[in-house]
């Protein structure tokens, strides 16, 4: 049917109108579509095409034409709408070069097109209605000021908690969220391991020597110093651990702070001991009796928790493999006899005693299907020379490890230096590419680690080593006990429980999982950071409202 | 009457007003038969209630040339003595009128009458008489007011014949508007593309309605030559759509912005006609050849409804020519921009029936609130001519000058009272 409307005394440039033509020409339910301004010779145009309408007598240069055929008025009246969300002015995707500006929160989560994190680092006695406001439109808090009354803060935070949102801080100084710097943070690599801690140099430390170690970060969540403590309760903390539980980022959990008071610690260990990932805990000053207890690791240092995770969630490069019920096995192939030794001994730690290992078959190692077979033994290089040499004994026994469905993982050490083959990673590379290339291509899959040997020095490069391994989907850990531990963390995920935590609130997934669009409130370096690291972002130029006075502030409040 | 939730409630409706009006320049007709008041000795100024004496000097001077237009006195002497003892002044706004500069209007001054389509009411302004000797600087010299009795006479008496021309008996403002400030337009300071389409429109009406040649002839080239001729017929179509915005008698939407050399005032949607005044901000001025600022008048005018009305400094970023004068020199654009965004902070709505090109289409900004203005301490911008302060000169330069804060913390605090809210702290 013929659906025309002439809009009045509404004038529109034609290249803008000729623009919105094309746009909705394919439109649902629209066979064609004309818009254009009334002028007569516009009128003409549109009865030359086929489109005339008694409303065309009636319309004049100044109005603006909207004819069409559609299937039915609906439709008609669908295109109107249209027509009318395009002329209606929409902030443009934030991005590009320039920083925008805004006066006030409303402007300037509308520049973003709706905000949903903000960083806060105004004087601290503003902080809480601020804060406030920020939580009234849904937005996250990182709270960077501080000055904060612990009154506030624990208002603040339970607000946040009914609301589904995080108040990070007041006095956090660093934070991480998908790769974006929060404050003072350092550039580390985007990864597997969610944090969660008091924020400060305690979080630095532990994001820089994971990312040194070839670990990469997914978040930080940074509390500040006071939510551990009897009064906050761990509000945040609780909040934090739970989001990173179901946060499909992150695979391991790192919890860093100062001890907390004793009633706040056996509620935050509670939680943490209960998530379907393994988690790390550095409680500085906190001496505990093992090292792992009730399913969490207790690392001693900083560089300790970092390294730990790092075993656990493997590093940035690791490909992440979803193993069958079936794969249970590590099978390691080693040619280092003291590096097969050292996986004996580690996965004995692990996995149980050994069995009866069968030292003439090179068997160190033998549980169940699990095993570590040194291919420097006698057994197998009688006549033949040393497998660091001639790699082919190795190679020639991988693709049965791979075709056994039975096995999770392959657990390999490559050894470098003078004497050594010049090039055994590719070597190995070129079998794991194809066997690998050969399980995909029938759905399977299997983890393949290793660990490196060698320096930079060597003549075969460490790191050019690690490299052509990683690119075969090879996850290269930075020691043979790194590899070990990382296999077993890897059965160990297999058999971890699905998650069993209540539902992350809406607003605290959407954080972790889409790019955030971010209103910095305050220091203007943080959103040039932001912005260079390619962040949706707004400066929101705060002032105290009414300039500071109180009196008009009130008589504002109250005509909102 | 209608009755809203909230403020922004009803600000919503009072922007929704500005946004739906249709302002339609109807007539031009002498003063008294559209403003009865002016059939006694009464004369109207620009801004809230000032004296005779009060007023600046190019301010009087328009008052004493009304006078002798009028044919009251016979000499400035006698003219003076009569503005001072027997002329009743009154501000503008409270007859539906707006004038630029001094905006002294008397009975036999000819008025464009603009009528709003959409509620029927009817705002006036005088017709811009071009530069030079002319009544709003000021000067009052016999030419005065024989350009006065020819703009009546002849310009006037041809434009309204003109206008009977148009279907629906009136011009349309609001495509001009649009089509100018996509065009760059601010309709404060830049009004040659708003002023060039009226001609385009009126020409070849005017040569329709049997004007003998020896009138349409300087009718013509007037209008051809007056790149400003459009200033006041915005600041009237400004002046019916506020008017009709603040019928909504609710909320916090500003319906008017003046100023009368001495002070700033405005009115506001919620508080009725009550004026809301305070000092006037210093202006800041691009000054023609051999002027400073000793030289400028206080800002005055009723003007000031451009920027009320939405445009103005409000849409620098519009206005390559405006860039020069918000800009340092060095910012042109990317100040303007800046200009524009800050003022967008303080208003309702954006009206997308007049996009702005360069700002992505952002739609001119709509309803300056009072409260937004307080609450950030962003005072609207205005961009202004600004005249010499003896009567006479003339323009001096082009500057602007912000809002003065005090009327709008004064009308926050009225409107606080008005809703029985106590301050606290």
């Amino acid at each position: 049917m013929r659906y025309s409307i002439v809009k009045p005394n509404t004038y529109q440039d034609s290249l803008r109108l000729m623009q919105l033509s094309n746009t909705l020409d394919d439109a649902d339910g629209v066979d064609r579509v004309s818009i254009m301004m009334g002028t007569s010779a516009n009128r003409e145009i549109l009865r030359g095409a086929g489109l005339d309408t008694a409303d065309l007598d009636g319309a004049g240069p100044t109005d603006l034409v909207i004819v069409a055929d559609v299937a039915d008025a609906a439709a008609g009246e669908r295109l109107v709408a249209k027509v009318d969300e395009f002329l209606t002015h929409r902030a443009p995707a934030a991005g590009g070069s320039r920083l925008r500006s805004a006066r006030s929160l409303e402007r300037a989560v509308d520049i973003v097109g709706g905000a949903n994190l903000a960083i806060v680092s105004i004087p601290g006695e503003f902080v809480a209605s601020e804060v406030h406001r920020l939580l009234d439109r849904k937005i996250h808090a990182f709270v960077f000021s501080d000055n904060v009354s612990i009154s506030d803060e624990l208002a603040l935070k339970r607000r946040a908690r009914e609301c589904g949102l995080l108040v990070m801080g007041p006095d956090c100084g660093t934070g991480l969220v998908r790769g974006l710097p929060l404050a003072f943070a350092n550039v580390v690599h985007e990864g597997r391991i969610g944090l969660v801690g008091a924020s400060g140099t305690g979080l630095q430390e532990v994001m820089a020597h994971i990312d040194r170690l070839g670990g990469g970060v997914s978040h930080a969540i940074g509390l500040g110093g006071r939510d551990l403590s009897a009064e906050v309760g761990g509000i945040t903390c609780l909040q934090a651990l739970r989001a990173l539980d179901t946060d499909v980022g992150t695979d391991v959990v790192v919890l860093v702070g100062k001890p907390p008071a004793a009633r706040v610690r056996e509620e935050v260990l509670g939680v943490a001991g209960a998530l379907s990932k393994p988690v790390v805990a550095m409680l500085l000053g906190e001496r505990t009796e093992a090292d792992v207890a009730a399913d969490i690791c207790y690392p001693r240092t900083l560089e300790e928790a970092a390294r730990v995770a790092v075993e656990l969630a493997g590093t940035r490069s690791s490909r992440r493999i979803a193993l069958r019920p079936e794969q249970r096995w590590i099978k390691a192939l080693y040619t280092g006899g003291t590096l097969a030794a050292e996986a004996a001994a580690l996965l004995g730690d692990s996995l149980g005693p050994a069995g009866d290992a069968d030292r003439r078959a090179g068997f160190l190692f033998r549980s169940d299907g699990h095993e570590v077979i040194d291919l420097g033994d006698d057994v197998y290089t009688r006549g033949r020379p040393h497998p660091m040499i001639d790699p082919a004994v190795r190679t020639a026994r991988i693709a049965a490890v791979m075709d056994d469905p039975e096995n999770a993982v392959l657990l390999l050490d490559v050894v470098l230096g003078h004497g050594a083959h010049p090039d055994p990673a590719g070597v190995l590379a070129a079998v794991i590419g194809d066997g690998l290339a050969g399980l995909h291509a029938r759905g399977r899959d299997l983890a393949v680690v290793a660990s490196v040997c060698g320096t930079e020095g060597d003549p075969q490069s460490a790191s050019a080593q690690t490299r052509t391994l990683e690119r075969a989907g090879v996850a290269v850990l930075p020691s043979n006990a790194a590899a070990v531990r990382y296999a077993v963390a890897i059965l160990r995920r297999r058999g971890a429980s699905p998650v069993a935590t209540s539902a992350t609130p809406e607003p605290i997934r959407r954080l972790l999982a889409e790019p955030p669009r971010i209103v910095n409130i305050g220091l203007r370096g943080f959103a040039e950071n932001l912005l260079q690291m390619g962040a949706q972002v707004v400066q929101y130029d705060w002032r105290p409202v009414a300039g500071g006075d109180r009196r008009l502030q009130s008589l504002i409040d109250a005509l909102s | 009457m209608a009755t809203y939730d909230s403020i922004d409630e009803a600000n919503a409706a009072v922007a929704q007003k500005i946004i739906d009006a249709q302002p339609r320049l109807v007539d031009v007709v002498p003063a008294k038969t559209v403003i009865p008041a002016l059939e006694g000795r009464v004369v109207l100024h620009a801004g809230p209630p000032i004296a005779f004496e009060d007023m600046p000097d190019p301010v009087q001077g328009a008052a004493i040339g009304a006078a002798l237009f009028e044919g009251w006195a016979s000499d400035e002497a006698s003219a003076r003595q009569v503005c001072s003892e027997e002329v009743q002044f009154a501000p503008n706004n409270d007859f539906n009128a707006v004038g630029a500069m001094g905006g002294i209007l008397s009975g036999n001054i000819p008025v464009f009458v603009v009528e709003n389509g959409t509620d029927g009411n009817r705002a006036y302004t005088s017709m811009h008489e071009g530069e030079g000797k002319v009544l709003r600087f000021g000067v009052y010299d016999r030419s005065v007011g024989d350009h006065l009795v020819w703009m009546r006479d002849v310009l006037g008496a041809g434009l309204s014949e003109a206008l009977k021309l148009f279907p629906d008996g009136g011009l349309a403002i609001n495509p001009i508007l649009a089509q100018g400030v996509a065009m760059g337009d601010d309709f404060h300071v830049r009004i040659t593309a708003a002023s060039s389409l009226l001609f385009r429109e009126l020409a070849p009406k005017l040569a329709r309605v049997g004007m003998p040649q020896e009138q349409l002839e300087p009718v013509l080239d007037f209008l051809s030559g007056n790149v400003n001729f459009f200033l006041t017929l915005g600041m009237a179509a400004g002046k019916a759509t506020l008017d009709a915005a603040a019928g909504v008698h609710a909320g916090s939407v500003v319906t008017c912005m003046t100023r009368n050399g001495r002070e700033f005032a405005i009115r506001v949607s919620g508080l009725g006609d009550r004026w809301f005044t305070g000092p006037e901000e210093k202006l800041d001025t691009l000054y023609f050849p051999g002027f400073s600022d000793a030289d400028a008048c206080p800002d005055c005018g009723d003007s000031a409804i451009i920027e009320a009305y939405g445009f103005g400094g409000l849409v620098a970023v519009a206005a390559p020519a405006v860039q020069q004068l918000v800009g340092t020199g060095e910012g042109g654009f990317a100040d303007a921009l800046a200009t524009s965004e800050e003022q967008s902070e303080i208003v309702v709505a954006d009206n997308p029936n007049m996009p702005i090109p360069n700002w992505d289409f952002h739609g001119v900004p709509v309803g300056i609130d009072i409260r937004k203005v307080v609450s950030t301490g962003i005072a609207p911008l205005i961009t202004t001519a600004v005249m010499h302060k003896q009567a006479g000169i003339g323009m001096v330069g082009i500057g602007k000058v912000r809002a003065s804060m005090p009327c709008f913390t004064s009308a926050l605090e009225a409107l606080a009272e008005a809703r029985g809210v106590e301050p606290t702290g």
